[in-house]
C-alpha cells in the first residue's frame, strides 16, 4: 500500500502543529510537554465527539432496521425517516430528573457510566482505519494493541457491576451478578479466538495484524471467527445473551434506578459496543483497509464495518434470549472447547507449514498460498464438526412426556 | 438437524426485510404517508386532474411529506368510549346503574317531566359515567329497557386527567350521537353504520315503532 499523506487528524501532525504554535508564541523547549497535551485533549475531542455522533446515528440505524426486520416501521416522526430521533431521545433524557436513589453508593453510582463508556472509547484509540482516516490509528500505533484492547474490555464487566451494586436493586444486582458471571467467562474464549489470529500474524500490534493477511483470516479459520464473534457478541450483551438488562425478567437490569443524563451516558456506551466490535472483527478477520483500490482504504474498512454490524442487528432481531445457564454453558463447553482446539489446529498447521518452508520474507507470517492450504483444511474440519456436533447432539431429542391419564379414565366414563 | 431452526429463523427475517409485500401489512396510526393517489381520492377528484390542479401538492406527497389520516376498517358492532345518550327516551329508572358491575354510573334523580312514550319520568339531574374504570362490557345497555342508552363508536379519548374521563350529564346531552348497532339490532336493520359517520335521532334508536296519538289514547285514557 502506497504511503498516503495523514490527514490532519493524527496524533503526530497535530503535536507538531501544537509545537509549531507554542514557538511562534515564544514560549521555550521548556513547554514542549504542553504541545503533546494539548495534542492528546484535541484528539480525544475529535474522537469523543466523532464516536457520539456515529452512535446517534447508529440507534437510528438500529432501531430502523430491526423494525424492517419484524414487520414494523421504527422511528420516522421526527426529521426525513425519523434521522432526529436520536437527538429527540437524548434531549429528553438530559431534561428529566437525575434521580439517585437514598440507598445508592452516590459516588460508585455517578461513577459506573463514565467507566462503562471510557473503555469502550479507549479501543477506538488504536483501530487502523486505513487511508482515509490517520494512517496507523487515531491516537498511537501500540505495539501491543490488541493485548491493549483485551485489558481495557474487561473494565466493561467491573463497570457494570459498579452500576448494579451501587443501585441497591433487587433486580439491578441480579442483573449484575449475571454480567459478572457472563462477562468474565466469555473473556476466556474472545482471548481463544485472538489467540489463533497471532499465531498466525505474529504481531500483536494491529496494523502488523492488518499488514500480515494476505489472506483474510476469516477464510483461513472459520472457527476462530465464529469463537470471537459469538464471544464478542456476549461481551457486549446484546442478544441473544442480553441476560444483563432481561427487560422482561428483571425490569432493565443493572440500569434499572439510573434517569437522566447517567442513563443517557449507559445507552451511548451500550450503543457504542457494536461499533467498537465491528471495527475490532474488521481489523482481526477481514483484513481491515485492505481492498481494491479503487476506493481508498478507510472506505473499505467502513464497508465491512457495515456488514459486521449488519450481521449482529440480523441476529438481535430474530434470535430470542438465552438462558443464563445456556450462556455459561455456551462459554464453557462450546466455545471454549472449540477455542482451544482451534488453537491447537492452527499452531500445528503453522509449524507444519514452518517445516516445509512455507514463511514469508518477514519470518512471521506464512505466505498466501500456504494461507489459503491451511484454510482448505480448517474449513472441512470446520463443517465436519458442525456435521457431527448436529448430528451427536441433535439426536437427544426432547421427548414429551406421557400426559397424565384424566381422573376420569379410572372411573370407566369415556370423555367425549 | 439441529440447530438447523436457527438459520431457519434468519430466512424468515431476512425474507421480512428484503420482500416489499411484508411492508405493506403495515397499517399506520393516526396518519400515514399519502401517494397523489390517495390526496386524489380525498379531494374526490380523478388523479389527473388532481395532479394537474395541484402540482406543488404532488410533489410534496411524491417526496413524503403528506400525509393524511387513514382508520383501519371497524365494525359497527365496536363498543367504543363516547356513549350515545337520548335523554329524551330515558326515564331516569337508572336500571343501567344497577346494572353496572364497577357501580361506575352515577344517578340522580328529581321528580318531574314528561316521558313522550309511557307517561311520567323523572327529571335526571345527575349522569355520570367515569369511563376511566369502564371496561366496555356494554351490560348497561343491555340492561336498559328503553333503549335511551348505546355504545358510542370512537376510542380516541385520550386526557391528561383521570377527572376529565367522567363524562357528565351535559357533554352526553351534547356529543354527537353515534350509537354503536352492539346489542340493538334494529339500528343494524336500518343500516346504521357509525363508523362511516351516521348519526341517529331519539326517535329512529327505539325497538319498536313510534306509537300514534290515538294508540297512546287508547292505552292510557281507557284504563
Amino acid at each position: 500500500m502506497a504511503p498516503t499523506p495523514a490527514l490532519f487528524i493524527s496524533f503526530e501532525s497535530l503535536q507538531i502543529f501544537f509545537a509549531g504554535l507554542i514557538e511562534l508564541i515564544g514560549f521555550g523547549e521548556s513547554f514542549k510537554w504542553l504541545a503533546t497535551l494539548l495534542a492528546g485533549i484535541s484528539i480525544s475531542f475529535l474522537i469523543i465527539n466523532v464516536m457520539v455522533m456515529a452512535t446517534a446515528f447508529y440507534t437510528w440505524f438500529e432501531r430502523r432496521m430491526i423494525a424492517r426486520f419484524q414487520v414494523r416501521r421504527g422511528p420516522n416522526r421526527n426529521g426525513p425517516f425519523g434521522m432526529l430521533q436520536p437527538f429527540a431521545d437524548v434531549l429528553k433524557l438530559i431534561m428529566k430528573e437525575d434521580t439517585i436513589p437514598d440507598e445508592a453508593d452516590k459516588p460508585v453510582f455517578t461513577l459506573a457510566p463514565i467507566a462503562l463508556l471510557a473503555p469502550t472509547l479507549m479501543i477506538m484509540i488504536v483501530i487502523p482505519f486505513g487511508t482515509f482516516l490517520p494512517e496507523d490509528a487515531f491516537l498511537s500505533n501500540l505495539n501491543i494493541g490488541i493485548l491493549f484492547i483485551v485489558g481495557v474490555t474487561s473494565v466493561n464487566s467491573i463497570a457494570i457491576f459498579m452500576a448494579g451494586w451501587a443501585s441497591r436493586n433487587k433486580y439491578a444486582i441480579l442483573g449484575s451478578m449475571r454480567g459478572a458471571a457472563m462477562l468474565i467467562s466469555y473473556e476466556i474464549p474472545m482471548a481463544l479466538g485472538i489467540t489463533s489470529v497471532l499465531i498466525l500474524s505474529g504481531s500483536l500490534a494491529m496494523t502488523e495484524i492488518v499488514s500480515s493477511q494476505s489472506v483474510w483470516f476469516i477464510l483461513v479459520m472459520p472457527m476462530g471467527f465464529f469463537v470471537f464473534m459469538a464471544a464478542s457478541t456476549a461481551e457486549m450483551s446484546r442478544t441473544p445473551f442480553d441476560q444483563i438488562e432481561a427487560e422482561s425478567e428483571l425490569g432493565s437490569g443493572y440500569n434499572t434506578e439510573y434517569s437522566g443524563i447517567k442513563f443517557a451516558v449507559l445507552f451511548l456506551a451500550e450503543f457504542m459496543a457494536p461499533l467498537v466490535t465491528a471495527a475490532v472483527v474488521t481489523t482481526l478477520f477481514l483484513g481491515g483497509s485492505q481492498g481494491f483500490d479503487f476506493l481508498p482504504g478507510g472506505i473499505w474498512f467502513a464497508l465491512k464495518m457495515f456488514i459486521i454490524i449488519f450481521v449482529l442487528l440480523w441476529f438481535r432481531s430474530t434470535w430470542p434470549r438465552l438462558r443464563i445457564d445456556q450462556i455459561m454453558g455456551f462459554a464453557w463447553k462450546t466455545l471454549f472447547g472449540l477455542g482451544l482446539f482451534n488453537i491447537f489446529l492452527v499452531a500445528l498447521e503453522f509449524s507444519l507449514a514452518d517445516q516445509f518452508g512455507g514463511l514469508a520474507s518477514d519470518s512471521v507470517s506464512l505466505t498466501p498460498e500456504y494461507m489459503l492450504i491451511i484454510g482448505a483444511i480448517n474449513w472441512i474440519i470446520t463443517i465436519a464438526i458442525i456435521l457431527i456436533m448436529a448430528n451427536v447432539v441433535g439426536r437427544k431429542k426432547y421427548t414429551r412426556p406421557e400426559p397424565t391419564p384424566s381422573p376420569l379414565a379410572n372411573m370407566g366414563i369415556k370423555e367425549s | 438437524m439441529y440447530g438447523l431452526g436457527l438459520f431457519k429463523g434468519l430466512g424468515v427475517t431476512m425474507k421480512n426485510l428484503v420482500s416489499p409485500s411484508r411492508q405493506f401489512n403495515i397499517v399506520q396510526y393516526p396518519n400515514r404517508r399519502a401517494s397523489p393517489f390517495d390526496l386524489a381520492k380525498v379531494d374526490n377528484q380523478n388523479p389527473v386532474s388532481f395532479i394537474a390542479t395541484h402540482p406543488l401538492k404532488t410533489l410534496r406527497s411524491l417526496l413524503g411529506l403528506e400525509t393524511i389520516t387513514d382508520r383501519m376498517p371497524q365494525h359497527a358492532n365496536f363498543r367504543g368510549e363516547e356513549f350515545a345518550w337520548y335523554d329524551r327516551r330515558c326515564t331516569g329508572c337508572a336500571s343501567c346503574a344497577k346494572y353496572c358491575p364497577l357501580g361506575i354510573i352515577k344517578i340522580v334523580t328529581g321528580t318531574s317531566g314528561v316521558n313522550q312514550q309511557e307517561g311520567q319520568s323523572y327529571d335526571i339531574d345527575v349522569f355520570d359515567i367515569d369511563i376511566g374504570r369502564c371496561m366496555f362490557c356494554g351490560l348497561c345497555v343491555e340492561a336498559c329497557p328503553y333503549d335511551a342508552l348505546h355504545m358510542g363508536s370512537g376510542f380516541e379519548e385520550g386526557k391528561y386527567r383521570r377527572s376529565d374521563l367522567v363524562i357528565n350529564i351535559d357533554q352526553l346531552k351534547s356529543a354527537e350521537k353515534k350509537p354503536s348497532t352492539w346489542f340493538r339490532p334494529q339500528l343494524t336493520s336500518r343500516g346504521h353504520d357509525p363508523i362511516k359517520g351516521s348519526t341517529a335521532d331519539w326517535e329512529e334508536v327505539g325497538r319498536h315503532e313510534k306509537p300514534s296519538l290515538e294508540d297512546q289514547s287508547e292505552r292510557w285514557a281507557k284504563r
